[in-house]
């Protein structure tokens, strides 16, 4: 392919991408589904949201951005608790064969299992809707820092386990001083994916639980016949999942130069 | 007993049908202060035989014991430079060794230990470089790092396996200058394990070849005695050392004659699967068709000549 680059082609042709979205949609509310709120309709009904992100006129009517905090705190948390778990049983099952076999047939069972499921039975054991969440976000988002930091730890060069055998480092001084910087870079990648998964279960863990935030709010949005707010709640998650994952893999960036 | 004796050393690798033989019956002394040179093919078991002195792999019969105490684990008392360097590219130079020297030398004054490293550093040149990562220095000051690093811990013995052989030429006549003129200040006892039979005669005091594996054993020694220091460009003309240099060659190269010479060739496998004619057949399960393979199959076969 020999396509030409020009100046500014970095923000002429995502630019272009945009508008032919737009212009589709545009096109599709007016003359096949007419439920559809076209691109103009949008923009007015959710200018009061965008326009004072943080006001707060109730419990559900509050601006964007405030939704969006709502969520990130709760992201954040339940992002913590899946890393806490997580990265320590990563560790195991990298370093133990034996527990790799005891361990690893349940956890490729409970991985693809939807957050959707996991939520009920976060409810049935919290009896609250946020540890309920909590709960879902940390079971949901912690796999991919589970097999990442396993496999990260699995391939540690021999070489750098010499060094700590020969030096007789003890137990915490290899953990540390070896098997952790070693591991970093697997990790992070970990992190990164675990991010993003936790960023998909909090709106669903939010629509079913009517928490207020980004996803409860598109909910109530829906069940009051206020299509425009879906629109505006789904370009918000998007967005802020987008920033999130490119903050994440700016990190991984540095931590990857650091050591290679 | 010697200082470092190894008796009737046997090692291999895997289990029955498989399992290759790599070292047989090796027989090694060396006596405190000494610089001997084990020098053979690559894929002879070289590293074998430095794992098997670090303690970093059991033999399977008989005894590795240094000052008469045998070797069971890897331990602090032997240095050893491998040929990759293993040092931890999350770490600085100064790091790297100060790493170790915190591990042997745990109760000393962070004085003591800081002055200890700068001197191992300033020992192999690479104060400028103090504060870089591994993966900012080229191949030879990683293993200048990685020779500081064994000599820091004040070894009874460094055990140096291939240091240089990743090395260019040029880079690793320097280091090998390095290396003798370190081993004259601090009169370690040195196993160096090396391919290049300049390298050995220049360095040891010793040369043992070891026999093409596998079941390789060490042959007889060669007494290296050139006065010392060596120098590299007066060594050239030395009749000696062309005599020296001369035996150690030839030996190798009569052992790689003496091991049988194989031949693989490629076969291209009968386009028919095998049958097992032993299971008995019957009305309801008549003899099938050949089954005929659907894509060519080769197969790799050594052949001796």
């Amino acid at each position: 392919m020999n396509e030409t680059k020009f100046k500014l082609d970095w923000l002429v042709l995502p630019l272009l991408g945009g508008i032919l979205v737009l212009f589709l949609w545009a096109l599709s509310s007016s003359t096949w589904t007419k439920e559809l709120p076209s691109p103009t309709k949008t923009w007015e009904a959710s200018k009061p949201y965008v326009q004072n992100p943080f006001e707060k006129r109730g419990e559900m009517d509050q601006g964007i951005l405030r939704f969006t905090w709502y969520s990130l705190v709760l992201v954040a948390k339940g992002y913590a608790l899946a890393l806490i778990i997580g990265t320590p049983i990563g560790f195991m099952l990298g370093l133990s064969k034996f527990f790799t076999k005891a361990f690893d047939p349940i956890i490729q069972i409970l991985r693809p299992v939807s957050p959707l499921a996991w939520l009920p039975l976060g409810l049935v054991l919290f009896q609250k809707p946020n540890p309920a969440a909590l709960f879902t976000i940390a079971v949901c988002a912690m796999w991919p820092t589970v097999l990442n930091t396993a496999v990260g730890v699995r391939s540690i060069p021999q070489d750098f386990l010499n060094v700590a055998k020969v030096l007789k480092l003890s137990r915490a001084k290899t953990l540390f001083k070896v098997l952790l910087p070693a591991t970093l870079p697997y990790m992070f990648t970990g992190f990164r994916l675990s991010l993003g998964i936790a960023w998909l279960v909090i709106v669903a863990a939010e629509m079913l639980t009517g928490a207020p935030g980004v996803g409860g709010f598109l909910w109530q949005e829906y069940n009051s016949l206020i299509y425009e707010h879906i629109i505006l709640c789904i370009l918000t998650i998007g967005i802020v999942g987008f920033a999130l994952d490119r903050l994440m893999s700016l990190a991984e960036k540095r931590f990857r130069t650091s050591i290679a | 007993m010697a200082f470092l004796e190894l008796s009737r050393v046997s090692k291999g690798f895997g289990s029955a049908p498989k399992r290759t033989e790599v070292l047989r019956d090796i027989n090694l002394q060396m006596e405190r202060g000494e610089f001997v040179a084990i020098v053979g093919y690559s894929g002879s078991g070289k590293t074998t035989l430095i794992s098997l002195i670090a303690g970093l792999l059991r033999p399977d019969s008989g005894s590795v014991t240094l000052n008469d105490l045998e070797i069971t684990a890897p331990g602090p008392d032997r240095g050893i430079v491998f040929q990759n360097y293993s040092l931890l590219p999350w770490l600085s130079v100064y790091e790297n060794i100060s790493l170790a020297v915190d591990q042997v030398f745990p109760n000393w004054a962070p004085a003591k230990k800081k002055m200890h490293v700068e001197r191992h550093i300033a020992m192999v040149n690479l104060t400028p470089a103090r504060d870089k990562r591994p993966s900012q220095l080229s191949g030879g000051m990683r293993q200048r790092v990685s020779v500081a690093r064994a000599l820091a811990i004040d070894p009874q013995i460094l055990l140096l396996d291939e240091p240089l052989s990743a090395l260019d030429a040029l880079t690793r006549a320097t280091l090998q200058d390095e290396i003798g003129r370190i081993w004259e200040e601090s009169k370690k006892t040195v196993i160096l394990i090396t391919n290049d039979a300049d390298e050995a005669i220049l360095l040891a005091d010793r040369i043992i070849p070891l026999t093409p594996g596998p079941n390789a054993t060490l042959g007889p020694e060669i007494v290296v005695d050139l006065p010392r220091p060596r120098d590299r460009k007066a060594l050239n003309h030395e009749p000696r050392f062309k005599e020296i240099r001369a035996e150690v060659v030839e030996y190798l190269l009569s052992c790689k004659q003496k091991t049988k010479t194989t031949l693989s060739k490629k076969l291209r496998l009968p386009d028919i699967e095998p049958e097992d004619l032993s299971i008995p057949r019957n009305y309801f399960s008549p003899r099938r068709d050949p089954i005929r393979r659907r894509e060519l199959k080769e197969e790799t076969v050594e052949v001796s000549k």
